[in-house]
């Protein structure tokens, strides 16, 4: 694995050849040649081999040639956590997992809830391997009272807004984040969790809670709160995106709201599709987040959702946690898993399943994102920035603690063989990444 | 008994780990142990040389003196590590303090903790023999082995019977235990309180559920009330002390329903008058003192077999 920070990679032109490009945005998925040149694309079409030859030349026959993916929803942990991970090392695990720009939440410690936080997250990233897109606080410190200065944080670079890690308990808060949100086009971002009835909870609440002797969560918890926020879009009339939906009733909810019209948007988690509560085992937590892993009835619930549109997006909620906050008591245990070296194959399992194509694979990963948070990307349009991922979907590998690129190895997924994998991340016709 | 039988547990972190046929076998080990309690000189010299750490986490009179007096009886060395007493309070975690015992080289570690899972996580980390003295609201084995010596002590049987459990089902880890070990012994557990603490999902672990408490006790062999606890009434589950004692407290009216010679059952220690008429513990029908005498042999019996013996 070959790795290039965006400030040491080099611009040069490469034709990216013979793979099977996949442009939802254009209705592309055939074999064809994609050529980049100072930082674009400026030509797909077969046969460009022969009339560039000053490109370098990548042969990538049986591979897909994707724009590049965007994970909206991951936590890097600087400023404050830099043992976890940073800014740099997460950016390095993003192009590994094959995304070429990230969104990163606001709870960080001090929390981007002024621009100050956001530059120096920027400034970081220049150093780093993919597009980083701050995403800052709704509430000051996110303690859920006052606003933060939305408009010198959209000026500073945050693309949305959310409290994320933790919910917007007072309603007439979430309201006005919603509207003030409107001056600036940004996006109010929901993570979708009523406290008063998931408060000490360290599982999803049922008879497996009950037989651990482990707090419940309700399901109910998560969903009243997607309702609510729901209801407030519609009253606004502002758009609201779900964060790391995981039950069925919260997917249901969705689909109906859409059905109305409404403006909302939703994601889920590789993890909420793949893994049902019981992977907590014997107190293993590596399984424990918020929301947590719920029943095998959710699970197929999501991957319905995830089939017919109601959710538009696949985010990793990827959750760095040193062995400090997971190898204690299950319950005192930090919520939370690394997701995105392992978002890609788990991902393309569905496609395996035969329950979404790779089209609308790319569109979960990529173009939605993209859509939602109003970046550049999501399309291999003739053009367009030439954020480029190279997908071997036959290529197997182990994820084993050694080749953990993050700084952090709390992931659930550590041990399994996973199929399909990220093998070239291009950002900006920079190649970060490549394993050919 | 099939004689190829073998006890092979190296931990005993709860009832769900352990089959009927073990559940038998602790029980027959456990009866033949009694006897050395009714000795003039209290003690065997089976586990002589061997150590044993109670790692209490939680204050406990009963379990910690229990599972001492079964050691000794034994001739293990025992040492007890109280919390107060412990490194935890100077911010040390659970898998420290358990590396740092097991550098002392027990042969078993007694913890008793207030998160559960927590027995779970020192035994995957340790290579002393653990045994759960009662983590979270999750698994008390002893205290359920202790109950089912009991009562098969006085019935006869497991089997058939019709076991009624009454309170907070939700916060007790007795509660879950028995169920779990009642049930696979072939006894019918059913269970009744408040529905505020009767946690989702109970009915899957082999509990049925009542509405009432009388439902609960009509015809059964054995009713056993739990410990409320009186932080309940702010949290909020119970209304009122009052009210709960009114409503799910055992009586003489509420065992009028219960089989003629049902044993009536306490994990101890009692809130008398709240979950439990005062006459009624101190009655004819209580066994909650055997209950204690039990638990001596029951948990020698455990110290016994994970140590190879059986």
């Amino acid at each position: 694995m070959d790795f290039s920070p965006l400030h040491e990679a080099s611009v040069l032109p490469v034709l990216l050849a013979n793979g099977r490009v996949i442009d939802p945005v254009n209705g592309i998925d055939q074999v064809a040649d994609v050529l980049v040149e100072n930082g674009t694309v400026t030509a797909i079409g077969a046969g460009l081999d022969s009339e560039r030859t000053s490109a370098r030349r990548i042969d990538l026959q049986g591979k897909w040639v994707v724009p590049g993916l965007i994970d909206m929803h991951v936590h890097l942990r600087e400023p404050g956590a830099e043992y976890k991970e940073t800014v740099v090392s997460g950016t390095k695990a993003a192009a590994a997992g094959g995304f070429t720009a990230v969104a990163c939440m606001p709870n960080t410690n001090p929390v981007n809830d002024n621009q100050a936080v956001t530059v120096l997250i920027r400034s970081r990233a220049a150093e780093g391997y993919a597009r980083v897109y701050p995403v800052g606080a709704i509430s000051k410190g996110s303690a859920g009272e006052n606003l933060s200065e939305f408009g010198e944080l959209r000026a500073a670079g945050v693309v949305a807004v959310t409290d994320d890690g933790l919910p917007v308990t007072d309603g007439q808060l979430m309201r006005r984040a919603l509207e003030y949100a409107g001056n600036y086009k940004l996006l109010v971002i929901s993570h979708a969790e009523e406290l008063s009835l998931s408060r000490h909870g360290a599982m999803n609440e049922g008879s497996l809670s009950t037989r651990m002797g482990l707090i419940g969560i309700p399901s109910v918890a998560e969903e009243i709160m997607v309702y609510r926020d729901i209801a407030l879009a519609r009253y606004t009339g502002r758009p609201v995106h779900i964060a790391h939906v995981s039950t069925r009733e919260a997917v249901s909810l969705i689909r109906r709201a859409k059905a109305q019209g409404c403006k909302v948007t939703a994601e889920t988690a590789p993890h909420y599709f793949t893994l049902t509560e019981e992977a907590i085992g014997s107190y293993d937590a590596r399984a424990k987040m918020n929301p947590p892993l719920r029943t095998a009835d959710d699970v197929a619930a999501i991957k319905e959702g995830l089939q017919d549109g109601t959710l538009d997006a696949i985010a990793t909620d990827h959750a760095p946690h040193s062995e400090l906050e997971k190898d204690v008591e299950f319950d005192l245990a930090a919520n939370g898993i690394i997701g995105l070296e392992t978002a890609l194959p788990l991902a393309l399992a569905l496609v395996r399943d035969g329950l979404i194509t790779p089209a609308r694979l790319v569109e979960l990963l990529s173009v939605n994102p993209a859509r939602i948070l109003g970046v550049d990307g999501g399309t291999l349009t003739v053009g367009s920035v030439a954020d480029v991922t190279v997908i071997d979907p036959e290529r197997s590998f182990r994820y084993d603690v050694e080749q953990v690129v993050s700084k952090s190895r709390n992931s659930p997924f550590l041990g399994w063989e996973l199929a399909g994998k990220a093998v070239l991340t291009m950002v900006g016709g920079r190649v970060v990444y490549s394993d050919i | 008994m099939d004689t190829e039988y073998r006890f092979t547990h190296k931990h005993i972190l709860g009832l769900e780990d352990l089959t009927a046929q073990d559940i038998d076998y602790v029980l027959r080990v456990a009866e033949s142990f009694k006897e050395i309690s009714q000795r003039p000189i209290k003690k065997v010299p089976t586990l002589r040389g061997k150590t044993v750490i109670n790692l209490f986490f939680e204050p406990s009179t009963r379990t910690r003196l229990s599972f001492e007096v079964a050691a000794k009886r034994l001739s293990a060395d025992t040492f007890n590590v109280a919390a107060s007493s412990s490194s935890t309070t100077k911010g040390e975690t659970l898998l420290d303090t358990a590396r740092n015992l097991e550098a002392m080289k027990p042969d078993i570690i007694i913890i008793r903790h207030s998160r559960s899972g927590s027995p779970r996580l020192l035994a995957n980390h340790i290579n002393a023999s653990v045994i759960n003295a009662g983590d979270g609201v999750h698994e008390h084995p002893s205290q359920a082995l202790l109950d089912m010596l009991t009562v098969r002590e006085k019935k006869g049987r497991l089997e058939g019977l019709k076991v009624a459990i009454i309170g907070d089902i939700t916060h007790s880890r007795v509660a879950h235990s028995n169920i779990i070990g009642f049930s696979k012994m072939g006894a019918q557990v059913a269970v009744s309180g408040p529905a505020t603490l009767i946690p989702k999902g109970i009915a899957e672990m082999g509990a049925t559920v009542c509405d009432s408490v009388e439902a609960a006790v009509a015809d059964a062999d054995v009713v056993m009330a739990l410990r409320i606890q009186k932080e309940r009434q702010q949290d909020p589950l119970i209304p009122s002390l009052r009210e709960y004692a009114r409503f799910f407290g055992i009586t003489q009216r509420t065992l009028a329903g219960a089989k003629p010679d049902a044993l009536v059952m306490h994990p101890g220690p009692i809130n008398r008058g709240v979950e439990m008429d005062p006459a009624i513990a101190d009655g004819p029908r209580s066994v909650i003192l055997e209950q204690v005498t039990n638990g001596v042999a029951v948990r020698m019996a455990l110290l016994y077999l994970i140590m190879g013996g059986g």
